[in-house]
């Protein structure tokens, strides 16, 4: 590492107001404002690989009010403390938000998966992250917190450019909310989730494919992307969604889609694939997931 | 000298003990070198050129650190010759004032606060003013950039056999192609380290992680201009090497030696898994043309191989790792015409090095797939054009050698393709697919195989030169110390050598010690690679414990049968009578084994071991991913000593090539490696790895027909499964896919560009 | 910090930064070596331990998450020196290691699986087994460990 640990400062909080007074602190003219710190599975590899800014950390790992699923009639909430193991093993997630807990098994492995943290994966914002495309396609909500009180954001615009997000800095991400789909409501359901990375396991996507739909017929209802590593940000897809629920689903309004939404994505080439790999597999991922569609409501 | 009766006990040969050294292992109690108690240790770090060729024209220590406190070593601080000595001394150990690629060093510095070793070697600037560099194999072979000797070459041979120019204009078909492949990292999940002790009083001990106890031993001697007995090098635990610890490890221990001996303190020099990325060693990348003539049923008729290798920056072990590629090159194939040119170029890249097949896999995947391409031009099933011009015994190899072990191929072929269900799947996977093609669906199937062989040992008079040596003793307990230089590095080699002197001695196991190897304790047995470990060093053994009986019997001391408690007393007597009862026992060639090095005539090695794989894939191309399915493994490697160790070797090496032909790629940038972390350097995980089957094939070996150079008729086993599982795999993609698989690692991304010429 | 954990079930006290990694304290603090490094950067496995009974690579857990926590390294799995874990045994009888140095970390996180679900299916082993990294054995001869383990729990009808 390029800098001495001795340079770091880090505390552990021992309650959410106190976590929330250090971040409000203003920052010091040498290591900046408090920056929390979760489950370490990201920030422990930049410091290692001396990226890590010198700082002062908050750990907010003990904070037992940030973790957990609840559940209303209309919503569920993860604390963002929550950990893709406990995102993976909860049934009711599995039951109507599938895409969460396929995402949490995508990251990593078991170890990986035992102290990564929703919030943690959502304010590191990396663009290949595994979960923030099915958060997408969810149209989740994020809470943040300051001691100035909470703060609701859709997470559609959180995040704003590479690496930059909406969030300041004496604010804590404290839960994410998904909106329950009432069982009453038309049409059905398609979760697609798929993650194109090097290997089968402990892989950074290539390509990350989420969405969520309502079907009737050869109707798309409502229809939500969520894509990764093929823009600067996790990227909604809001055009190619306007283009899918524009017309009953066939081969022309497909084409459509897919011209839409290679305009919309800008992949890059890097040390992990290409720019055109990156193009043509998103287009092959829409075709799947709209293939998935089309069986439904060939079959209803 | 006569084989032992039966003895009392039970030979262990054909059995699976647990592994010597097992219990440590899994207990977490096994010392490697990161691992080693270094009481005062100092922590060293290397600054490295960065420029892949210029010239050195000045360091600047950028203030930041307390400077004064380190200990700073350049190339004008060494004692001796400013080399890593190996083949030839044309690598520099510092760069004195040329650099020749990007990751050569250049300073050396030393502190105890191993955080204040990281910042300082960022505070280190070089100043280097760029030279020209060359980075592809085939613009170094033009030569208008030099970039070592006259004309960038390390090595070049040929192999004639018979007319090729005439067979080749009379052939009625000719089948032409290219194919290459690409660097490999050899990824031991240990990275390496060395820990030194040095002074100008005591000389020099290293303890480390490595292979070649006694290559380090030459390279330190020179280095320092020693003489050999104030040199020691003692091998810790290794976790692993695969080539990868042959020859850079005598660098690192260079490097941690200087800075001791300047220092005055031991130094600990432990590369992270990023460093040694960039700097140790890989798999050459290879390029190979193939020109060949066949009659129309696809009996080869002519070969002409051109074989190139990326050398790298310095000679290192190029010219051997292209004589084992050169040598592979045509195959378990007859053919009566046969010309093989090879060469290996220098480059600006980091040297590359010894991995596991040592250019064979290079030359096997070229002629493996050209024989894919040959079978699908002529519409022949890849198997059976195999099956019409496999060796036969008697007949002679591309350097005029005769085949006199008892192979039949056809029936090892035979017996692969039954296990594997080929002949089945491979149409069943055509009709499936082509159903799939038609109703737009992605999944496609495939199944593709490769047969091959594997030269066991040093290339041509390779063991000859090294004349290895293993000393055996026994205490006057009668605990039997087996002295040899070879490395337990993962392989086995503490069980199989306690097997071996077992079945020699007829002794249990706890009779039997290994000496860790350390050049004070152990004899130069030769370096623990080229599948040479059992069947060279092993036999050694078996005759070192042959003669060690022999001692206590012609005393008078032991019978032609004995219990352990007889073999004891017998040798507390031996001890009492004056003792040192100590063997040796030194390498001799086998009768009727000859080698030309100039001509390249004559037998290349003394045995082979052949094989025939299958892998069975299947390909999505929604994303072009592939995955290995299934493959199946089947050798004959002679007598398996040890079926659960040898397995393992064979299913480790299955992995190996499925990475190397699908997802282990090196990217380049100006000579240096982009990817060097694990995170973006994919290795196989147990999710990728596919259901190995592994069967050996030992019908020759028991009805002793074949030649017994190795203990008990055992053949090198090693590198053989690097061999031909990239070469299956990448079939098995063209059959699921048509698309022309002439290069690994073969990533999603160049599938789907392959695809677009099948469209 | 001055850092109090119990680790193989003793209490242990160290002087040490908030950020170090756990796998540092473990091996140089603490000097108990059998944990790995193999990348530094949670891709390999060689580092896994369990804290609190978790499967974590301690690379990347930093030392002021483990106060007061309870670790456990392959230096404690053993239930005593002359007896293996059944795991262990299994490794050692079945070709699970090679060079050794994944081994801990292996052990580690298929006592977790195990754990998990002690009757495992391959697909089950394969994912559980996933963030660790085996460069030897192709894994083959790991699974075959692991389900000698789970044979000899139910010839033994130990849990």
């Amino acid at each position: 590492m390029s800098h001495k640990l001795s340079e770091f400062v880090a505390r552990s909080a021992t309650s959410l107001p106190e976590a929330l007074s250090l971040l409000a602190e203003p920052a010091d003219a040498d290591r900046g404002p408090w920056r929390p710190l979760a489950g370490g599975t990201d920030l422990m590899v930049t410091l290692a690989a001396g990226t890590l800014p010198v700082g002062r950390y908050v750990d907010i790992w003990p904070l037992d009010e940030l973790r957990g699923i609840t559940v209303t009639d209309e919503s569920v909430e993860i604390g963002a403390l929550t950990t893709y193991t406990d995102i993976r093993l909860h049934p009711l997630l599995a039951k109507e938000f599938p895409l969460l807990g396929l995402a949490a098994k995508e990251t990593g492995a078991i170890a990986i998966q035992n102290r990564g943290t929703l919030g943690g994966n959502i304010a590191n914002a990396s663009p290949a992250a595994d979960t923030p495309p099915a958060l997408l396609a969810y149209d989740a909500e994020l809470e943040l917190l300051s001691r100035s009180g909470p703060r609701t954001v859709p997470y559609s615009r959180f995040h704003s450019g590479y690496k930059q997000m909406d969030r300041r800095p004496d604010e804590l991400i404290t839960k994410v909310r998904l909106k329950r789909t009432p069982s009453d409501a038309p049409g059905h359901t398609v979760h697609y989730y798929r993650k194109v990375g090097t290997r089968a396991a402990q892989a950074i996507s290539k390509v990350c494919f989420a969405a969520f739909a309502r079907v009737e017929g050869h109707r798309l209802l409502n229809v939500r992307l969520g894509l990764g590593s093929v823009a600067p940000i996790p990227l909604r897809c809001t055009r190619t969604e306007s283009v899918l629920l524009s017309a009953p689903l066939d081969e022309p309004l497909i084409r459509r889609a897919e011209a839409t939404l290679a305009y919309e994505i800008s992949p890059i080439d890097d040390v992990r694939s290409t720019s055109p790999y990156r193009r043509r597999v998103t287009l092959n991922l829409l075709r799947e997931m709209l293939s998935r569609c089309q069986v439904r409501s060939d079959s209803t | 000298m006569k084989e032992p009766d039966v003895l009392q006990q039970e030979s262990p040969i054909g059995k699976s003990p647990p592994r010597k050294e097992g219990v440590a292992k899994v207990t977490g109690k096994a010392v490697y070198v990161d691992d080693l108690p270094v009481a005062g240790a100092i922590y060293g770090a290397t600054v490295r050129s960065k420029v892949a060729r210029g010239h050195l024209r000045g360091i600047t220590y950028h203030p930041g650190v307390p400077w004064e406190d380190f200990h700073i070593v350049t190339a004008a601080d060494i004692p001796g010759e400013n080399t890593i000595a190996l083949i030839e001394k044309d690598q520099q150990c510092l760069v004195d004032t040329t650099v020749n690629h990007p990751e050569e060093a250049v300073v050396l510095i030393a502190h105890p606060d191993r955080e204040l070793v990281e910042r300082a070697r960022r505070l280190v600037e070089l100043h280097i003013e760029p030279l020209p560099m060359v980075f592809d194999l085939d613009e170094s072979l033009e030569g208008e950039v030099r970039v070592w000797g006259e004309d960038n070459l390390l090595k070049q041979f040929s192999i004639d056999k018979g007319d090729i120019a005439s067979a080749l204009a009379s052939a009625p078909i000719i089948v032409e192609g290219e194919y290459a492949t690409g660097a490999q990292e050899q990824l031991y999940i240990e990275p390496q380290g060395m820990v030194a002790l040095a002074s100008p009083k005591h000389g020099i001990t290293v303890w480390g992680s490595l292979q070649c106890p006694y290559y380090v031993h030459k390279a330190l001697a020179t280095l320092f201009g020693l003489p050999k007995e104030r040199v020691r090098i003692i091998q810790c635990e290794t976790g692993g090497g695969f080539g990868g610890k042959e020859e850079y490890p005598s660098m690192i221990a260079a490097h941690a030696a200087l800075l001791a001996w300047k220092a005055r303190r031991p130094v600990k020099l432990i590369y992270d898994r990023h460093e040694d990325m960039l700097a140790t060693t890989k798999r050459h990348p290879s390029r190979t043309r193939i020109r060949s003539g066949h009659d129309e049923h696809g009996k080869l008729l002519a070969l002409d191989v051109d074989f190139r290798l990326d050398g790298g920056a310095y000679m290192t072990l190029s010219p051997v790792v292209l004589s084992r590629g050169g040598l592979h090159a045509s195959g378990p194939y007859s053919c009566d015409h046969i010309r093989i040119r090879a060469r290996a170029a220098a480059t600006n890249h980091p040297p590359h090095g010894a991995f596991r097949g040592f250019g064979a896999p290079q030359s096997v995947f070229a002629i493996e797939r050209h024989l894919d391409k040959v079978a699908a031009q002529l519409g022949i099933d890849g198997a059976e054009l195999r099956r019409r011009n496999f060796l036969l015994q008697g007949q002679t190899m591309a350097t005029g050698q005769v085949v006199r072990d008892n192979i039949d191929l056809p029936q090892l072929l035979d017996r692969a393709v039954a296990m594997s269900g080929y002949a089945h799947k491979r149409a069943e996977f055509s009709r499936l697919n082509a159903e799939a093609a038609s109703r737009g669906e992605p999944i496609r199937r495939g199944i593709g195989l490769a047969s091959f062989m594997h030269g066991a040992g040093f290339t041509g008079s390779g063991e000859r030169y090294l004349a290895s040596v293993v000393a055996v003793d026994a205490t006057p307990t009668g605990i039997v110390r087996i002295r040899a230089s070879s490395t337990e590095i993962g392989q086995g080699k503490d069980t199989v050598f306690t097997q071996i002197a077992q079945d020699a001695l007829g002794l249990p196991s706890s009779m039997i010690e290994i000496i860790r190897p350390d050049t004070a304790e152990v004899p130069d047995s030769g370096p623990t690679v080229a599948s040479r470990t059992v069947m060279i060093v092993g036999k050694l053994v078996h005759n070192a414990c042959l003669e060690l009986r022999r001692k206590l019997s012609e005393g008078g001391l032991l019978g032609e049968s004995y219990t352990a408690e007889e073999f004891a007393a017998a040798c507390g007597i031996f001890h009492q009578l004056g003792g040192p009862l100590r063997v040796e026992s030194q390498y001799q060639q086998p009768a009727g084994i000859d080698w030309d090095d100039k001509k390249y005539r004559g037998d290349a090695y003394a045995t082979y071991a052949w094989a025939v794989y299958i892998a069975e894939v299947t390909v999505d191309l929604t994303t072009y991913e592939t995955r290995v399915d299934r493959f199946y493994a089947l050798q004959d490697a002679g007598r398996i000593i040890h079926p659960v160790l040898a397995a393992g070797q064979i299913e480790g090496g299955v992995a190996q090539g499925v990475g190397m032909a699908l997802y282990e790629k090196v990217v380049w940038k100006d000579g240096r490696m982009q990817n060097a972390q694990m995170t973006n350097y994919i290795m196989p995980t147990s999710l990728d790895v596919p259901d190995i089957f592994v069967e050996f094939d030992d019908r020759a070996t028991r009805l002793g027909t074949n030649q017994p150079h190795g203990p008990r008729g055992a053949k090198g086993i090693g590198e053989l499964p690097l061999d031909g599982s990239a070469p299956a795999v990448a079939s098995a993609v063209h059959h699921a896919t048509g698309a022309p698989i002439y290069a690994v690692p073969m990533t999603p991304e160049d599938l789907m560009l392959a695809m677009e010429t099948v469209r | 910090m001055k850092l109090t954990l119990t680790v193989n079930g003793t209490e242990r006290t160290c002087d040490v930064h908030p950020l170090a990694r756990l796998l540092d304290v473990l091996r140089r603090d603490l000097q108990l070596p059998g944990t790995k490094e193999g990348c530094g950067e949670g891709e390999c496995g060689a580092c896994s331990v369990f804290v609190d009974g978790k499967l974590v690579n301690s690379c990347l857990v930093p030392a002021l998450q483990v106060a007061g926590r309870d670790v456990q390294t392959i230096e404690g799995v053993a239930p005593s020196t002359e007896l293996l874990d059944r795991v262990q045994e299994a490794f050692l009888k079945h070709g699970g290691a090679q060079c050794g140095i994944c081994t801990p970390g292996m052990i580690l996180a298929a006592k977790a699986l195990l754990a998990e679900h002690p009757q495992p299916t391959m697909a089950e082993m394969r994912e559980g087994l996933a963030g660790n990294l085996c460069r030897c054995t192709g894994y083959t001869k790991i699974f075959d460990s692991v389900l000698a383990a789970v044979a000899k729990t139910e010839a033994e009808g130990q849990p």
